[in-house]
């Protein structure tokens, strides 16, 4: 009776095992392969698209035998799918060239560009959440009412607006008109010796070394890119709260939240926006990582020393090497987001569960 | 309209909004005033039409309507002109040309931009979803990786990255774009195709000996399409946005195209005292986008009322 009793509870257990096994592997091939395929598009772009490049590298006017060398070198007369596993076996480790333009290795670059991109991308997020939350309740509260109204010219413009552009006119006032603002870079040059960056997120060094007049140098310098930035990440934000809450006041648990007396209050923020709150995550994150995106035009813009412009500068010098580091550290962040914020949705939401 | 009913008492309006349509083409008129009709009120919608018709008419006669030459300007008399100024009413450029006659040359180039990019990567989405979600399997699996391996990939900087291995130019540029934005389309079409790949008609079909490649051709692509246009247009303004982008950092349309983006570019450097030079092409896309995006958001409530108000 007993051992029936253990026997069907380990046969249930050990078929709860073997799913759990065939979702992590499966979850692990979508993640590898994913990758893989990001690889396989660099790849594709540094390798196949240009005719040969190591003519790219010494120019069309290099002797044939240092041509024939730089090939040797690169591997370029090995057969393609060789040169794919040496290309990703390099990747793995962090190698991603040399940069023609500044002559350090891509990922040394990469490292020191790479704090400033990721301090403004979360700059926009918070701005973007702190307002774009709030505001797209009201609006799914206050359907057709004036703030209603707003938020959709909000987003329809975040989505029509070229970014670059309104990023010029913002300069335009704010800095040489207004001047609230500072520009360019990240801190003024006045600070350069009396301040080290230790992490490279200049509020976060400024503030823990008590350099407060630092501190607010680096805010005058970071608050117009990342307003910018947390616009865009405002309209998108705003947007899907108010489809989300609109779903969930429709819902019959409101209803019966109502019927028992609550308070109009407690219902929509605590109720109703505490299940909005799970996909909301996700569309956080993935404001996120469009932020990282925006970033290459709007450091471009600011001439904010982050990855976006390492990439856009070392496009101008058809610099290859840097162009796709960075592509793939953007990309393999992306992805990254991408995968965290679906396992932290479907950690949340236990309706996501397959059984 | 010549073919209009043979029955006298019956005016165009019952006749297009009858319920009991004579012909296939009676039924099919139907249908598209029936669509009309809930998209005419749309206001919003209306005006993002009117946008685009607006466009089309200015890239169209754009030889007739620019007062200038957008590509030759000159240099000694028209430098640097603001807005409001005779002959130059929205200001000059660097060059001396005409801002005005270069937006509305400007607007042809946006125009082949937006139609190239639909119509290399709108058939590249279907093909990919219609396929996979048709056969279903191993093909789909195979073919849904590839589409999810291209969606987790950062559209601008992809699109940077392959215009950088192919050189600057706008074909390259029109090329990246599209190599960057059919997966969303092959996800679509993927989904419309399961919803019918079991139904009773599909397999009446089958039954009768089409081939899978008929069945998909003539039989689940026509379905799959009103979601894919609302879709495109949709993307659209996305489209214009990666263009003038990729023209501003001087990989797009090369001088002295007179491309939006790069125009902006170009008035980067008197930004701070001829503000204009830099301003104006901005408001153009900015215009165009927001046309696409009410058109997009109309043709979605309009053809797929479930969706409405969200």
């Amino acid at each position: 009776m007993n051992t029936v009793g253990n026997q069907t509870e380990a046969r249930r257990s050990g078929a709860r095992a073997s799913a759990f096994a065939w979702s992590l592997t499966r979850f692990l091939v979508t993640v590898v392969t994913t990758y893989l395929g990001l690889l396989a598009v660099t790849f594709f772009i540094g390798r196949v698209i240009p005719i040969d490049p190591a003519l790219a590298i010494v120019g069309d006017r290099a002797p044939a035998h240092v041509v024939e060398r730089v090939r040797e070198q690169l591997g370029l007369n090995l057969p393609l799918y060789q040169q794919f596993v040496i290309y990703v076996r390099q990747a793995l480790t962090g190698d991603f060239g040399i940069s023609v333009l500044t002559t350090n290795p891509v990922m040394s670059d990469i490292k020191r560009v790479f704090p400033a991109t990721i301090e403004l991308a979360t700059i926009g997020t918070l701005i973007g959440a702190v307002f774009g939350i709030p505001l797209g309740v009201l609006a799914a509260v206050k359907r057709n009412s004036l703030i209603d109204q707003v938020v959709r010219v909000i987003g329809l413009i975040g989505y029509s607006v070229p970014i670059f552009w309104l990023g010029l006119l913002a300069l335009v006032l704010f800095y040489a008109k207004l001047r609230w603002v500072s520009f360019p870079g990240r801190v003024d040059v006045v600070f350069e010796y009396s301040f080290t960056p230790v992490t490279g997120f200049f509020l976060l060094d400024s503030a823990w070394q008590r350099q407060w007049d630092v501190f607010a140098d680096v805010f005058r310098h970071v608050i117009l890119p990342g307003s910018l930035l947390g616009y865009f990440s405002l309209a998108y934000i705003s947007r899907m709260t108010r489809s989300f809450m609109l779903n969930e006041l429709s819902q019959e648990y409101i209803v019966a939240a109502r019927a028992k007396g609550l308070s109009e209050t407690r219902i929509i923020w605590f109720h109703a926006l505490r299940n909005a709150a799970v996909p909301l995550i996700t569309v956080i994150a993935l404001s996120y990582a469009g932020l990282l995106e925006g970033s290459v035009l709007t450091e471009t813009i600011f001439a904010w020393p982050g990855l976006g412009l390492y990439i856009t500068n070392s496009l101008q010098n058809a610099d290859m090497n840097a162009v796709l580091g960075g592509t793939i550290v953007i990309g393999a962040v992306f992805i990254g987001i991408n995968i965290f914020s679906d396992l932290l949705y479907r950690s949340l939401d236990p309706r996501t569960r397959s059984r | 309209m010549s073919q209009l009913p043979t029955q006298p008492p019956v005016g165009l309006r019952d006749w297009l909004l009858s319920d009991r349509p004579q012909s296939r083409r009676q039924a099919r008129f139907g249908r598209m005033y029936a669509v009309w009709n809930r998209f005419a009120e749309n206001r919003l919608a209306l005006i993002g039409l009117a946008i685009l018709l607006g466009l089309l008419f200015v890239a169209i006669f754009a030889g007739v309507l620019a007062p200038h030459s957008p590509v030759q300007g000159d240099l000694r008399n028209s430098r640097l002109l603001p807005p409001g100024s005779p002959g130059f009413w929205l200001g000059s450029d660097d060059q001396g040309r005409d801002i005005l006659s270069r937006l509305l040359y400007g607007s042809r180039l946006t125009l082949l931009v937006v139609f190239l990019v639909a119509i290399i990567a709108a058939p590249i989405g279907l093909i990919m979803g219609t396929v996979a979600g048709y056969a279903g399997g191993w093909v789909d699996a195979i073919l849904m990786r590839i589409t999810d391996i291209f969606l987790a990939f950062p559209k601008l900087v992809l699109a940077l990255a392959l215009v950088a291995a192919l050189g600057p130019g706008i074909e390259n540029a029109i090329l990246a774009i599209a190599v960057t934005s059919w997966p969303p389309y092959a996800r679509i079409a993927r989904a419309e195709t399961m919803t019918f790949r079991n139904s009773d008609y599909i397999s009446a079909v089958r039954l009768m000996g089409a081939s899978p490649f008929r069945i998909v051709l003539l039989h689940i692509i026509p379905l799959c399409m009103s979601s894919l246009i609302v879709r495109v247009t949709l993307d659209m303004a996305g489209i214009i946005l990666t263009a003038a982008g990729l023209g501003f950092l001087g990989l797009g349309a090369q001088p002295p195209l007179p491309e939006w983006g790069a125009m902006i570019a170009s008035g980067r450097r008197f930004i701070l005292d001829q503000w204009w030079v830099a301003a104006m092409p901005g408001f153009a896309i900015l215009i165009v986008s927001l046309g696409f995006n009410l058109l997009g958001d109309g043709l979605r409530d309009a053809l797929d009322p479930k969706e409405a108000g969200q």
